[in-house]
């Protein structure tokens, strides 16, 4: 894509023209990034470049030769951004897409291009797909990375002719081969091989760069992932712009998911349905499953109002469904010996509550090794313990029958709150306390059940807490502390706090 | 799940039935197949209900425990290493409405042992439709369903069986005599479908509900000590 940033531009302003009238099409226009000396053109219209404005020149040079030129500041950040977002939308070709430098994009199309007419029908229908974007790109395809780089910057039909610069070489390097005579690729195909390798050396690798081309060298996308991921697609011949579009794709795309699943005996436990929009915009609504799931219906429930929630926006015209996270999932069976019967439904409930409520509102109790009630009873989310960490065992503790003198209140407040105490001595039981505006007379006391702190989790400065459970005269039973004690040099008077409700 | 035990009538004279009867021919009153039961604490800071719900489950399977938000920052979270070893599913709801719909969520899934939900207050969305739908689901499944209502006036409702429960003034301690014994609850059933109402003053040990006498009645207290 060779003009995206000024294209970019003139998108953004050509709907708004009444805002710089004076930047109208066919002004002298150039983005500008700072330099070290001042401004630098970092492109330019195509009537600026008529005028003498090229990408690198410095603003001030361009000026003296046409001084009607335009500057505008160049916005880099987000050109990249919509590069990446053009790298995502590109998966609709293959699912092998990686953003190549500011300005281009790299499909791996091996095994794809008979989807589309062959390699020319793919050719086209990126061309047509980014013209009706407004935006020019030049498509090349060829048997490796770096000639395909190469073909598409420069006009050529065959390597030989093709300028060192297409190598990929830093500007030094391509200086010097320039100044030995070596202006073309073919003229260096003919040089012996030891006397380039001798001649340029690390950080100048001709014989690299030449390889990589030749296809001596591999040069994989980066972001390849090396088992493809469980993905079904489906293409619309028209886009489609009614809300119930991508469920009815849903509908169709999950039976052909599954039995993808199924071949390579895998679960999904994560999944999205991404809708590819005509305006190269994707929308994207994704599950997870607490255990590995290929249950159409089940996995058909958790999608659907996500799905119908898509903004089709100009229409979408693919959708594709992935299983972005799977785990192996043999035959499916009712009931395992290891398993009570039932735990399966148990997972498909919660996964139907995360999906509406979110992973945070859904938990399960997960116990911690520490004396501090708050942190004992740790929760972690029901949506993340996967069979697999079952399996593994997680930190149960076993602590056995609960001494009656150490019982734990059956609720918790989230943090406890101070109360104010009536006690006899300092050190003594309580006699009266109160909680928001209440006044609760202590009938019947139990403690104290002192609790130190950990030193060595918690500063010098934290006190210890002793622990009662109070009866107060109408029965009602509450679990209070008191933090602190007289004369501890970690602060002044102990505080009480209500920690706790017994049932 | 209901556990046998001996009930003493605390709106009655002292009519106290025989020491035969004790722990013998008394339930509390049940309704025949799984349902859905309202209980109502009689005071919202109050966890005595927790108590008395606990004993009326399955500890072996899951538990979906739905909290609104609002209840647990007015009476505290539910605390595992309190309650019976159970494997529990939380569900921290933002209001009554998301509460709701995670009840009924979790009645259509028979494989739980019971679904419990606290909420907080009258909501709109809490009308009689609502709890006719969860009696529906619970009774289609066979899951039972616990709807705790904190802070709550008893209005319409499609429960089989509402309860009214507070804490009483705890047994005595059998080594301690200034510390708070086995919890003891007042419960009124004040509702029911199929039962006549009553008041009880219950309590629990080891496994069964137990006549409790009314603090100070030494003679039914000694009785029911040397049957436990």
């Amino acid at each position: 894509m060779p003009a995206l940033a000024i294209e970019r531009w003139s998108k953004r302003t050509g709907g708004a023209p009444d805002a710089c009238p004076e930047q109208s099409r066919r002004a002298p226009v150039v983005l500008t990034v700072e330099g070290p000396h001042g401004p630098i053109i970092h492109a330019a219209t195509s009537a600026a470049a008529e005028r003498g404005a090229r990408p690198g020149t410095r603003l001030t040079d361009a000026r003296a030769l046409d001084p009607a030129l335009v500057a505008v500041p160049a916005d880099p950040a987000g050109d990249e951004a919509l590069m990446q977002r053009l790298a995502k939308w590109a998966s609709r070709w293959s699912p092998l897409v990686e953003a190549d430098g500011a300005d281009g994009l790299r499909l791996d199309i091996s095994g794809v291009a008979h989807l589309f007419g062959g390699e020319e029908g793919l050719a086209n229908d990126v061309r047509t797909r980014f013209a009706a974007m407004g935006l020019s790109a030049r498509v090349a395809i060829a048997p490796t990375a770096a000639a395909a780089w190469a073909l598409a910057r420069y006009p050529a039909a065959t390597l030989d002719p093709l300028p060192v610069a297409a190598l990929r070489l830093d500007e030094g390097t391509v200086r010097t081969l320039e100044r030995l005579g070596l202006k073309t690729v073919g003229a260096l195909l003919n040089m012996p091989r030891v006397a380039l390798a001798r001649r340029f050396r690390d950080a100048e690798n001709v014989i690299d760069k030449l390889d990589r081309m030749l296809g001596r060298k591999p040069e994989p996308l980066t972001t390849a992932p090396d088992k493809p991921m469980p993905r079904a697609a489906l293409r619309m011949a028209e886009p489609a712009t009614h809300a119930e579009a991508p469920v009815q794709a849903l509908e169709r795309l999950i039976p052909g998911l599954v039995r993808q699943l199924q071949e390579r005996h895998l679960g999904a436990r994560q999944l999205s349905l991404i809708g590819y929009r005509v305006d190269g915009s994707i929308a994207e609504a994704s599950v997870a499953t607490t255990i590995p799931s290929r249950d159409p219906a089940h996995l058909q429930r958790l999608l659907a109002d996500k799905a119908a929630a898509l903004d089709p926006e100009f229409g979408f015209d693919a959708f594709a469904l992935e299983a972005g996270w799977t785990e192996p999932l043999d035959a499916a069976q009712d009931s395992l010996v290891e398993e009570p019967p039932g735990s399966g439904e148990v997972a498909q409930l919660i996964d139907r509550l995360t999906v509406k409520l979110g992973p945070r509102r859904v938990q399960k109790p997960q116990p911690m090794q520490s004396h501090f009630p708050e942190r004992a009873s740790g929760w972690k989310s029901a949506v993340s313990s996967s069979r697999a960490a079952q399996r593994r065992g997680d930190p149960e503790l076993d602590c056995g029958a609960p001494l009656a003198m150490t019982a734990r209140p059956q609720r918790l407040l989230d943090r406890p709150e101070a109360i104010d105490v009536i006690y006899a001595t300092p050190e003594g039981l309580p006699r009266r306390f109160m909680w928001r505006r209440a006044t609760h007379d202590i009938a019947r006391v139990e403690g104290p059940e002192r609790i130190a702190p950990e030193w060595w989790r918690q500063q010098s400065s934290a006190r210890l807490r002793d622990y009662y459970r109070v009866e107060d005269t109408a029965g009602r039973r509450y679990w209070i502390y008191r933090e602190g004690l007289v004369g501890d040099g970690r602060g002044g008077v102990p505080a009480w706090f209500i920690h706790g409700l017994f049932g | 799940m209901v556990a046998g035990g001996a009930v003493f009538e605390r709106s009655g004279p002292a009519e106290i039935r025989s020491g035969s009867n004790l722990g013998g021919d008394w339930a509390l009153p049940a309704y025949p197949a799984p349902t859905l039961c309202e209980i109502f604490a009689e005071r919202p800071r109050d966890g005595g209900w927790a108590g008395f719900l606990l004993r009326q489950y399955d500890p072996a399977r899951p538990v979906l425990w739905v909290q609104q938000r609002m209840a647990i920052l007015e009476s505290g979270r539910i605390h595992p290493p309190g309650l019976p070893p159970t494997p529990f599913i939380h569900v921290e709801a933002r209001d009554a409405r998301d509460a709701l719909w995670a009840m009924e969520e979790g009645l259509r899934c028979a494989a739980l042992s019971c679904v419990i939900g606290e909420i907080w207050g009258d909501p709109q969305a809490l009308d009689f439709t609502a709890s006719r739908r969860l009696a529906v689901a619970a009774e289609r499944s066979g899951v039972p369903c616990w709807l705790v209502r904190l802070g709550g006036q008893a209005t319409l409702s499609g429960a089989r069986m509402r309860w009214r429960i507070a804490s009483a003034p705890s047994l005595s301690h059998p080594f301690d005599p200034r510390a708070s014994g086995a919890p003891a609850w007042h419960a009124e059933l004040f509702r029911a479908r199929g039962s006549p109402p009553g008041q009880w003053v219950i309590a629990h040990e080891s496994s069964a509900f137990h006549l409790v006498a009314g603090t100070g009645d030494r003679t039914l207290e000694q009785t029911h000590r040397r049957r436990a």
